[in-house]
């Protein structure tokens, strides 16, 4: 059972390592990155991978909640068009991305954030790669906040006269 | 004072329409002023903040509380009632998820009040005056709420009972709403008032869905003409009803516009908008991400299609803040805003 925690805590402030959450297909991406492991490649350990069945279960749900609890980014990874083990859940998985990529952005989200790849079993060097350049892309950007800060307003609780910061106008 | 059950009313950042959802009710209105007591309601009866910090605590019964919490007065004011009444209700979409005034969680404060009182083409202001919480006028301190970055829910600010959805609930969803408090068969605290099922389970057009749907482009319903009987979503209309709540009887299909998701998702789903955008998505008749995109282009506005009445109640609530801003409060620059 995977508990998914605010991964705000869990990141540094001083030397920024992004986190990026990286949804892999069993069938495809995931096995790629089996074979990046037993191959003993180096690559950014920025990611936490969740293994879903295919790149088409990603619920919009799943990438809003991730950047909600303090993801810098979010991976998708999926067959190659055409590759799917079950036929065309990666042309699912690339029309929710295309459409939510959209909402993230009229939200405020830099395009590099949010990704979509098709890498694989065989592709390991790729993934490597991908890891790689999402990390530093990010690096680059700093963090995602979408924190709600708390607002700067002291609320009397039933006082009738609000106890307000003095303010000046000429 | 009669020994009558106490309801209040009271309206936060919202449009009015709920009060005229009320109003609505017509002559049940009397039935329901003869059953209880209205203590509150500024819009229709001349109480005061006063009566109510009067009251005892859970003194009123039941208080319908609509729009969304955009100040610190409305703050205030959602906590004291939450203070005197038993149940609080959130009444109606920006009571419940944000509503409309919801939408501007896409921006702070500062670029909310310069679009407003100094960028917008109908507005005069050479010298640039936005509100400000206090003024001093003639000798006298002028006070105006704080006005946050982010508008809230009800429940976001107070502990919540139940939900009375829609913009504005409908006359039938607020007698059922009353029956169900009055059945003594409470629903779990938290419940939205209405069926847990999809819209299109009450849609007369449910039976014109055709088993596939996939769509080459997104239509407006401004330029179409409508089909008065085919389903909505195979006519390339972007109807949220698969992915909200139903109880409105499918009003608005019914007289050909898109369902835009005012009651909300159902219990099962987390953020509403999310459901819906994978829902539409979905429907896109293409494997190639160009003509995907060019399908896409139908849906201008993501967020204000997806989100419309729910942006602050979503998984993300609001977008990025942008870097701390400073504000100079010194002298003749009082009012110039520096990063």
């Amino acid at each position: 059972m995977l508990e998914v925690t605010d991964a705000r805590e869990v990141a540094v402030d001083q030397a920024f390592e992004p986190t990026i959450v990286a949804f892999f297909c069993n069938w495809c991406t995931y096995l790629a990155a089996d074979l990046a492991g037993t191959s003993r490649m180096k690559y950014a350990p920025n990611a936490r991978v969740i293994r879903v069945m295919c790149s088409g279960r990603v619920d919009p749900q799943f990438v809003f909640d991730a950047f909600a609890r303090g993801a810098d980014g979010v991976l998708i990874g999926g067959c190659h068009p055409g590759d799917c083990h079950y036929q065309e859940g990666n042309y699912k998985a690339l029309r929710r991305y295309q459409l939510t990529k959209r909402l993230l952005t009229d939200l405020g989200v830099e395009p590099e954030r949010f990704r979509l790849e098709w890498i694989s079993a065989a592709e390991a060097d790729r993934l490597r790669d991908v890891m790689n350049e999402m990390t530093a892309q990010i690096k680059a950007l700093g963090r995602a906040d979408f924190s709600v800060p708390d607002e700067p307003f002291d609320i009397p609780e039933l006082e009738p006269e609000p106890e307000i910061e003095e303010a000046v106008v000429s | 004072m009669s020994d009558k059950p106490k309801v209040a009313f009271y309206w936060c950042a919202s449009c009015g329409g709920c009060e005229e959802a009320v109003v609505d009710l017509a002559e049940k209105l009397l039935d329901v002023a003869d059953a209880v007591d209205i203590v509150f309601w500024p819009v229709a009866l001349d109480t005061k903040k006063a009566d109510v910090e009067a009251m005892g605590d859970g003194e009123i019964l039941a208080t319908f509380v609509n729009g969304a919490v955009r100040t610190t007065e409305q703050e205030e004011m959602v906590r004291l009632l939450r203070r005197k009444s038993q149940l609080l209700l959130a009444f109606g979409s920006c009571a419940h998820m944000g509503g409309i005034p919801g939408l501007a969680n896409q921006w702070d404060r500062e670029t909310i009040l310069d679009t407003v009182y100094r960028q917008s083409p109908s507005t005069v202001n050479p010298e640039g005056v936005v509100p400000q919480q206090v003024t001093r006028e003639n000798g006298y301190e002028v006070y105006l709420p704080g006005f946050y970055d982010t508008v809230r829910t009800v429940g976001q600010v107070t502990d919540l009972d139940y939900v009375v959805p829609g913009c504005p609930p409908t006359p039938g969803i607020i007698a059922g709403a009353v029956a169900t408090l009055l059945s003594g068969e409470v629903p779990p605290k938290g419940s939205v008032l209405a069926p847990d099922v999809a819209l299109c389970d009450e849609c007369d057009r449910k039976v014109t869905k055709p088993e596939t749907v996939s769509l080459t482009e997104w239509k407006r319903p401004h330029l179409v003409d409508v089909d008065e009987e085919l389903c909505l979503l195979a006519q390339g209309l972007v109807c949220l009803g698969p992915a909200t709540r139903a109880g409105c009887g499918a009003q608005c299909v019914g007289a050909n516009m898109p369902c835009t998701g005012c009651f909300g998702p159902t219990s099962r789903v987390r953020d509403g908008g999310g459901k819906a955008l994978a829902a539409i998505a979905s429907l896109v008749g293409s494997d190639d991400p160009d003509e995907i995109e060019r399908i896409l282009d139908g849906i201008p506005d993501p967020v204000g299609t997806f989100y419309r009445y729910s942006l602050p109640a979503s998984l993300l609530r609001r977008a990025p803040m942008a870097q701390p801003v400073k504000i100079t409060t010194q002298g003749s620059d009082a009012r110039k805003v520096t990063r």
